[in-house]
């Protein structure tokens, strides 16, 4: 009998973005990273194209985190203590790009300056060919501060900035005008303020493919359901023709999953559990797996194991 | 898939005689296109009408039951492709297959294992479903004495797999008292397969590697009196099979397509080579359409995961899961016992709990009515704000039990502690942890704040 294969052409289309520069275009990259582009629903090749493969960003700290988990800590070893070294080493953990995540303070305590914003942003620069991205400490002040610096000392290499929010976008955006950067929009797991962020940076004046959107998402067991279906809805509007929509999202399911005591931590919890070495990357991977099924077109990872295992599970998918 | 008021009142005898109890046959019409009334009340509807309204009523994906002495899994009957569109209803069963080539001690021994195993996940005990026996030995003897060694260790259902139909057979009469699943019918053994079913009223799976030859294999087992039919579409790789179990739940849900209107059953461990891929497959199959996961591997982190996630992706959008505001005493608390605030939101509240009960200190945890919300999102939506955390600490009756006058407010609420001292006069409010894994560590220097 032959079965007539429903097919789902969209009148939309995700906007392709370029995250990083070389030299030809004014930057230092060695590689340059594309995403988005895609005019179907995830891995459904029968309805529609695909042409970037979701992209794995490995996050590394500005200086020891501490509070990590002791597994991570361990499977970094002492590149933690560099940014630089770390770096590279997320490179060769096989990362498409490196995010920074700037601190509060520095060692010691003293609060992170706009010139260690810009000596630490250089150092990764040197580090790596691939494309980065910088993400402030995630408090408005702060991040203004440190973003503006970040942007200029990066001016022309086409980093992403982070994060930006309704309270900070005009700075954040403006600094990203001002020296060809892209901006990573984070709005609270909700499809109306997401799109309303995107509307108020796209009046800016900043071009549309140099948006990205972070919808916010949560852990395997901690409300990742939340997430999922905002971005699954997200996708949705953006693949039926709602232009506000229309970005490459980003989601954070590393930092989700390892602040997790599943992830996180080996004793104190049941037996039940299992392992913990095989858990905490099981946590991080399904976490990570879960949200590329619903349309991350980024993911931040942290152990470079679930790299590995994420890294398989999206070319399988790809695979037509 | 439902037919309109105006479908049906084609199909009634449009005599507007009102013995239904309705004015005219298009009001009856209407009524039951609302199922606020039910066909037999027409007396004069014909036996082809009647076949067709039927027909039309059936959810389109089946609901297929299997069960044990002690455990009954239904899946199918979803109706909606994203679960924001309304809910996905019934969650795959989840099944470990043992082969009946290994040793019987090591059939009972996974089998036990994987069944015994039980993990509890926002206060619920959640656990795998069953047991798929695989006839890999040949003979159907020793595929009988599988299936009873498996309900030695296990009274939840089980799933008959062989090709060769005598094994099924003896499987079955191994079986005796249960409803497992056969499968599977195909195309060189479907005729034999489903009289065993049919026999047996149990249901069967179909394989085939195609949706053309996997329709006509249904076709044929329905034609030979078997309902509860369940689809292998023969796809192992992650890419193809979110592919093809798309396509079966829109052909069902938006075509309405009899022939593939069946749960689906899925074998991530065939396309993986170790534990955390399999899991990866599987957690793809629970989002991605599922009804049946048959696991090659076993390990407790694992099953924790995909339990965990089974739950997420299958509550219900719309509502919540909630606990009830008020006050729970962890641990036996005295009077001069830390006092601690969060919201309502299952999640939060059993994330907090547990941190409390397993830091083996006594203290009082105060649950706000934030509407289901998050400690975060509750605040952002103005649900958890300092007014509301005064009047919990108000209403909840929390100063008759304690001496102290000593709030501790989420970390990540840090900013409320000076609005919640101005709405409670004579409280210390205190910044607790942004997460609550941290909590017992804070709760040990509570005393010295």
């Amino acid at each position: 009998m032959p079965v007539e294969i429903p097919v789902e052409q969209w009148p939309g289309r995700v906007i392709e973005e370029t995250i990083g520069a070389n030299p030809a275009e004014g930057g230092t990259r060695s590689r340059v990273v594309k995403v988005g582009g895609e005019n179907t629903l995830p891995f459904l090749f029968t309805d529609g194209e695909m042409p970037n493969l979701p992209r794995i960003a490995i996050e590394i700290a500005d200086r020891r985190p501490t509070e990590w988990s002791p597994l991570l800590l361990e499977a970094w070893g002492d590149v933690v203590d560099d940014p630089a070294k770390w770096a590279k080493a997320a490179e060769e953990a096989g990362a498409d790009l490196v995010l920074l995540q700037l601190s509060l303070t520095r060692d010691g305590g003293n609060p992170t300056t706009a010139a260690d914003a810009k000596a630490l942003t250089r150092a990764v620069l040197q580090a790596t060919g691939l494309p980065i991205l910088v993400f402030g400490p995630g408090q408005v002040d702060a991040d203004n501060e440190l973003l503006v610096a970040v942007a200029e000392e990066a001016a022309g290499e086409r980093i992403v900035l982070g994060i930006c929010e309704e309270k900070n976008y005009r700075t954040i955006v403006a600094a990203a005008m001002a020296n060809g950067h892209l901006v990573n929009g984070r709005t609270a797991m909700d499809v109306n303020l997401a799109k309303q962020l995107n509307i108020l940076i796209a009046d800016m004046g900043l071009p549309l493919d140099r948006i990205i959107m972070d919808p916010t998402t949560a852990s395997l067991g901690y409300g990742i359901e939340y997430g999922y279906s905002v971005m699954e809805r997200l996708r949705l509007a953006a693949l039926q023709g709602d232009k506000m929509t229309q970005f490459p999202m980003l989601v954070t399911p590393g930092f989700e999953a390892w602040r997790q005591k599943e992830a996180k931590v080996g004793e104190g919890v049941p037996a039940s559990w299992g392992d913990w070495r095989q858990r905490a990357v099981l946590w991080e991977a399904l976490t990570a797996s879960d949200l590329i099924l619903a349309g991350a077109d980024i993911v931040v990872l942290r152990h470079p194991e679930t790299v590995k295992r994420v890294r398989t599970f999206i070319e399988r998918l790809m695979a037509k | 898939m439902a037919l309109t008021g105006l479908q049906i009142y084609k199909l009634l005898p449009q005599t507007n005689c009102k013995e239904c109890g309705f004015p005219t046959c298009l009001a009856f019409a209407m009524k039951l296109a609302a199922k606020q009334a039910e066909l037999s009340a027409c007396p004069y509807v014909s036996e082809e009408a009647k076949a067709q309204l039927d027909a039309a009523a059936a959810p389109p994906i089946r609901l297929v039951s299997v069960a044990g002495p002690g455990h009954r899994v239904e899946v199918g009957n979803e109706t909606v492709i994203f679960r924001h569109e309304k809910t996905f209803y019934h969650p795959p069963g989840l099944f470990l297959r043992v082969k009946d080539s290994w040793p019987l001690e090591q059939v009972k021994g996974a089998a036990k294992e994987a069944m015994d195993y039980t993990v509890i996940y926002v206060g619920m005990n959640l656990h795998l479903d069953g047991v798929a026996v695989e006839a890999a030995s040949g003979d159907p003897e020793t595929f009988a004495a599988a299936v009873k060694a498996v309900q030695e260790v296990t009274d939840r259902p089980l799933i008959l797999m062989a090709s060769d139909p005598a094994a099924l057979k003896a499987g079955l009469t191994a079986a005796d008292g249960t409803r497992p699943l056969l499968y599977a019918a195909t195309a060189e053994n479907w005729q034999a397969v489903a009289e065993i079913a049919k026999s047996a009223n149990v249901p069967v799976a179909v394989r085939a590697d195609s949706l053309d030859d996997l329709a006509d294999l249904t076709e044929k087992v329905k034609g030979a009196g078997i309902q509860d039919i369940v689809l292998d579409p023969g796809v192992r790789d992650p890419a193809g099979t979110l592919v093809t179990l798309t396509q079966l739940r829109r052909l069902a849900l938006k075509k309405n397509f009899r022939p593939l209107g069946f749960p689906i059953i899925t074998f991530p461990g065939e396309g993986a080579s170790d534990v955390i891929e399999e899991a990866q497959l599987a957690a793809e199959h629970i989002a991605k359409y599922a009804g049946f996961i048959v696991l090659d591997r076993f390990a407790p982190e694992m099953a924790y995961a995909l339990l965990a996630w089974r739950v997420n992706i299958y509550t219900n959008p719309q509502e919540p899961i909630k606990v009830q505001p008020g006050i729970y005493e962890i641990n036996s608390p005295t009077a001069d016992a830390p006092v601690m605030i969060t919201t309502n939101f299952s999640i939060t509240y059993f994330s907090v709990a547990n941190e409390v009960d397993g830091s083996g200190l006594p203290g009082w945890l105060l649950v706000a009515d934030a509407e289901g919300m998050s400690v975060l999102t509750a605040w952002a939506a103005g649900k958890f704000d300092a007014e509301k955390i005064a009047k919990t600490v108000k209403t909840t009756g929390i100063e008759e039990k304690i001496t102290h006058r000593k709030l501790i407010i989420p970390g990540a609420v840090a900013v409320l502690m000076g609005e919640v001292e101005e709405e409670l006069p004579g409280w210390q409010i205190l910044v607790g942890p942004r997460e609550a894994v941290d909590l017992p560590g804070y709760l040990k220097l509570w005393k010295s704040f």
